[in-house]
C-alpha cells in the first residue's frame, strides 16, 4: 500500500495550480460544475487522478460519480471547469483514455457479437473506410482472452450474463490500448469470478503504469481493492491514498446519516486522526 | 399472372421497367439507411421528416411557376421538399433536445402542422391556372404513371449516393446506436453522426418522394430492416440484407403493381414489404414466434420431466397430465403410471443430485457456482467430477428408489 507523506497530501488537498496546464497527471479537472436542471449534480469540483494507482470514486447515490467521470469526458455538457489529460486538452490527448459505460447503459438485445463490440474499441484507429483485417481480429480476441471471454467471441451479446457483459466492455476498452482507464461501476451486478477477472486485468493496468480510475459503491472492498479514493457528495470530501483518506470521519462526511456507524465499524478503515 | 411474370422480368413495357429499377433502387438505399433509424430507435423521426416535405413541394411549384419555369420539373420539386423536410428535422430536433419536449411530442408537432401547411399549400395551387394539371397530390401515395427516364435517373444517382454514404458512416452510426455514451467518450460527435444519419434518411425520402409518396415512405425505411433482425445477429448484416429485402420489395411490388390496371405502386410495395415482415416474424429460426412456442414448449417439458423423476424418487403419485404424458413419452413409466426400470434408475440419480446440491451448498463456499442452482442445470455442468465425488463421501452410498 501507498504510504505518502502528509506534506503530499496538503499539497494535493490545499493548494490549486492556477494553470491546469501544467498538471501532467493523467486526469485532472479543476472547477468542474455539472447540472441537470437548477440543481448542480457536482459543483467546482477539483481532482488529480495519478498513473500507476487504482482510483475508487466513492459517495452516496446521486453524489455525482458518474457524472464527475462522465464530465471529464465531455459526455456530459459541463457548465464550468477545466480538464487536462496528461497535461493536454481534453481534445489532444483523447486517444489516451478508454471509458467503460454502465452496463445497463446499452441495449443489450443490439444486433452485435462479443468479437464486434471489441472491435469497436478500433474505430478510432481504423478511420472510416479502411477494412478491419485479422491482425483487428487477433489483437480483439487477445483481449478478449485477458478477461477470460475469448470462447464467447461469436455470442450474440444479449445471451452473456450480466457478469460477462461487464468483461466485453472491458475487453473493448484494453483494445484501445490506452493509458488511462475510466469505469463506471465496474463490478455493480457482477459474479465474483467476473469481480476476480476484472481487479487481476486491472491490477495488470495498473503494474504496467497505467492510471485506472472506478466509479465503486461497495465500501467492503475500497481498502483491498484500491491505492487512492476519491470521496464525493456534490462537492469533493476528500481525496489521497487509502491509508490516510478513508476514515470513519471522511466517511461520515461523504454519507452523512446514510451510513450506519454499525456499518462504518466493520470496514476495515484506517483508525480515526 | 402472365401479366406478373412478365412485368417481373421487365417484359411490360418501358415504363414499367424503369419503375421496377427504380423502385429497387430506392429500396434498396431505403432498406439499407433506413437500419439506423431501427438500431438507433428513432423509426418515427422520419415520419416528421416525411410529412415535413409536402409544403416544400408546394412552395417549389409556386416559386416555379412565379419565375416562369415549367412548375411540373422533379428536380425543383425534390430540392424545395428537402428544404422543408431539413426545416423539420432540424425543429424535431431542437424541441427535444432545448425544451421539456420529449421526442414523440415534437415528432407529433412538426409532423402535423407541416403536412397541414403542406395541404393547404396543394389546394392553393389547385386554384391556379397551371396548378390543375400539376399532379402534385401523387406526392402524397406516390404516382408512377407518367415516370420519366430523368426521374429514373434521379432515383439510381441518388440512391447510389445514400448507399455510399450508409456504407462510408456504417461504424460510427453503429456505434453511436449501440453505445452512444462510448461514442462520446471516444471522442465522436453524436449529434452530428446523428443528423448526418438523419439527413441520409432525408436525402432517401426526398427521392423516394415520386415513387412511393411521403405517407409510405417511412414503411421501406423501417419494414426492411426489423425484417432483417429476425434472421441475423449481426448489424452489418442487417444493414445489408435490409437492402437486399428493400430491393426485392420495391421491384416484385412495382411488377405486381405493372400487371394490373389501377394498382398503386408505393402501397403495393409496402404489402410486399409486410409480407416478407410477416413472414419472417412468425418462421425465422431463432427470434420468430414459432421458434419461441417451440422452445417454451421444450422448456417446459424438461421442467416437467424433472418434476415428475423427482415425483417418482419420492414415491408420490403424479397427476399432472402434462407430466405423465413427458414421462412416458420418454419411457420413464408405463402407461399405468409405474415407473421403469429406466425411470427409476434416472429417479435415483435425480433424488442424488438434489442431495449434493445441498452439501455443495454447505461446503462449497463460491456462491457463483452453488448459485447456478436452478433446478433444471445438470451438476455436471457446474462442479468437476472431483468435486462431485467430494459431495458424494458426505452423502453415503447411493440408494435405490422402490419400485410401487
Amino acid at each position: 500500500m501507498d504510504m505518502r507523506t502528509p506534506l503530499a497530501l496538503a499539497a494535493n488537498n490545499g493548494h490549486i495550480p492556477r494553470d491546469i496546464a501544467k498538471i501532467d497527471a493523467p486526469l485532472a479537472v479543476r472547477g468542474m460544475t455539472v447540472s441537470y436542471g437548477e440543481k448542480p449534480a457536482i459543483f467546482s469540483v477539483d481532482a488529480t487522478f495519478e498513473a500507476g494507482k487504482m482510483t475508487a470514486i466513492i459517495g452516496p447515490n446521486g453524489a455525482g460519480k458518474s457524472t464527475l467521470l462522465k464530465a471529464a469526458l465531455g459526455v456530459i455538457p459541463s457548465l464550468s471547469g477545466e480538464v487536462s489529460v496528461f497535461g493536454n486538452p481534453l481534445g489532444v490527448a483523447r486517444d489516451r483514455i478508454a471509458y467503460v459505460p454502465q452496463r445497463a447503459s446499452v441495449d443489450w438485445d443490439f444486433p452485435t457479437t462479443v468479437i464486434d463490440v471489441v472491435m469497436m474499441g478500433l474505430y478510432r484507429k481504423t478511420g472510416l473506410l479502411s477494412r478491419l483485417t485479422g491482425a483487428h481480429r487477433a489483437h480483439a480476441m487477445a483481449c478478449l482472452d485477458r478477461v477470460g471471454m475469448a470462447d464467447f467471441a461469436d455470442r450474440q451479446i444479449g445471451q452473456l450474463s450480466g457478469g460477462q457483459q461487464q468483461r466485453v466492455f472491458l475487453s473493448r476498452a484494453l483494445a484501445q490500448e490506452a493509458d488511462l482507464y475510466l469505469l463506471d461501476e465496474p463490478f455493480a451486478g457482477v459474479d465474483a469470478a467476473t469481480e476476480r477477472a476484472i481487479i487481476d486485468v486491472l491490477a495488470g493496468l495498473k503494474a504496467d503504469g497505467k492510471a485506472v480510475v472506478c466509479v465503486h459503491h461497495d465500501l467492503a472492498t475500497v481498502s483491498r481493492y484500491f491505492d487512492n479514493v476519491f470521496l464525493i457528495n456534490v462537492r469533493r470530501i476528500a481525496e489521497g491514498p487509502v491509508t490516510a483518506v478513508f476514515t470513519p470521519e471522511n466517511l461520515h462526511a461523504t454519507y452523512g446519516g446514510r451510513l450506519a456507524t454499525s456499518h462504518i465499524d466493520q470496514l476495515d478503515l484506517v483508525a480515526g486522526a | 399472372m402472365d401479366a406478373f411474370l412478365n412485368a417481373l422480368f421487365l417484359g411490360a413495357g418501358y415504363n414499367a421497367a424503369l419503375v421496377g429499377i427504380g423502385a429497387a433502387l430506392l429500396g434498396f438505399a431505403a432498406g439499407a439507411s433506413g437500419t439506423f433509424l431501427f438500431l438507433r430507435k428513432r423509426a418515427l423521426v422520419s415520419d416528421a421528416v416525411a410529412h415535413a416535405t409536402l409544403p416544400g413541394v408546394g412552395l417549389a411549384f409556386i416559386v416555379m411557376v412565379a419565375l416562369g419555369f415549367d412548375g411540373r420539373s422533379l428536380v425543383g420539386l425534390l430540392a424545395g421538399s428537402a428544404v422543408t423536410a431539413a426545416i423539420g428535422l432540424v425543429l424535431v430536433e431542437w424541441m427535444s433536445r432545448k425544451t421539456r419536449l420529449s421526442e414523440d411530442a415534437a415528432i407529433g408537432a412538426v409532423l402535423s402542422v407541416f403536412f397541414g401547411i403542406g395541404i393547404v399549400l396543394l389546394t392553393v395551387i389547385q386554384t391556379m391556372s397551371q396548378g390543375r394539371q400539376a399532379g402534385l397530390e401523387g406526392f402524397l401515395l406516390g404516382s408512377t404513371a407518367g415516370m420519366l427516364f430523368q426521374d429514373a435517373v434521379v432515383i439510381a444517382i441518388g440512391g447510389t449516393l445514400a448507399v455510399a454514404a450508409t456504407f462510408i458512416l456504417r461504424r460510427p452510426m453503429t456505434l453511436v446506436a449501440f453505445d452512444p455514451e462510448y461514442a462520446a467518450a471516444s471522442g465522436y460527435d453524436v449529434r452530428k453522426i446523428d443528423l448526418a444519419m438523419m439527413g441520409l434518411v432525408m436525402a432517401v425520402t426526398v427521392i423516394g418522394l415520386k415513387l412511393v409518396g411521403l405517407i409510405l415512405i417511412v414503411a421501406m425505411l423501417i419494414i426492411p430492416a426489423v425484417t432483417a433482425r429476425f434472421w441475423t445477429e449481426k448489424s452489418d448484416t442487417v444493414i445489408w440484407s435490409a437492402g437486399l429485402l428493400g430491393a426485392a420489395s420495391g421491384y416484385v411490388g412495382a411488377a405486381i403493381s405493372a400487371s394490373a390496371p389501377a394498382l398503386p405502386t408505393g402501397p403495393i410495395i409496402v404489402l410486399v414489404s409486410a409480407a416478407l415482415f410477416t413472414l419472417s416474424l412468425f418462421f425465422a429460426p431463432a427470434r420468430g414466434v414459432a421458434a419461441a412456442v417451440i422452445r417454451r414448449q421444450r422448456f417446459q417439458a424438461r421442467v416437467h420431466h424433472r418434476q415428475g423423476l423427482l415425483a417418482l424418487a419420492r414415491q408420490e403419485p403424479i397427476h399432472d397430465k402434462l407430466t405423465l404424458k413427458v414421462l412416458g413419452r420418454d419411457g420413464l413409466i408405463r402407461p399405468d403410471g409405474v415407473a421403469t426400470d429406466t425411470g427409476r434408475a434416472m429417479a435415483a440419480k435425480v433424488a442424488r443430485d438434489e442431495r449434493r446440491w445441498d452439501v455443495a451448498r454447505e461446503v462449497h463456499h463460491d456462491v457463483s457456482l452453488t448459485g447456478r442452482y436452478d433446478g433444471l442445470t445438470p451438476i455436471e455442468d457446474v462442479f468437476t467430477p472431483d468435486e462431485i465425488a467430494q459431495f458424494d463421501v458426505v452423502i453415503g452410498k447411493p440408494t435405490a428408489v422402490e419400485g410401487t
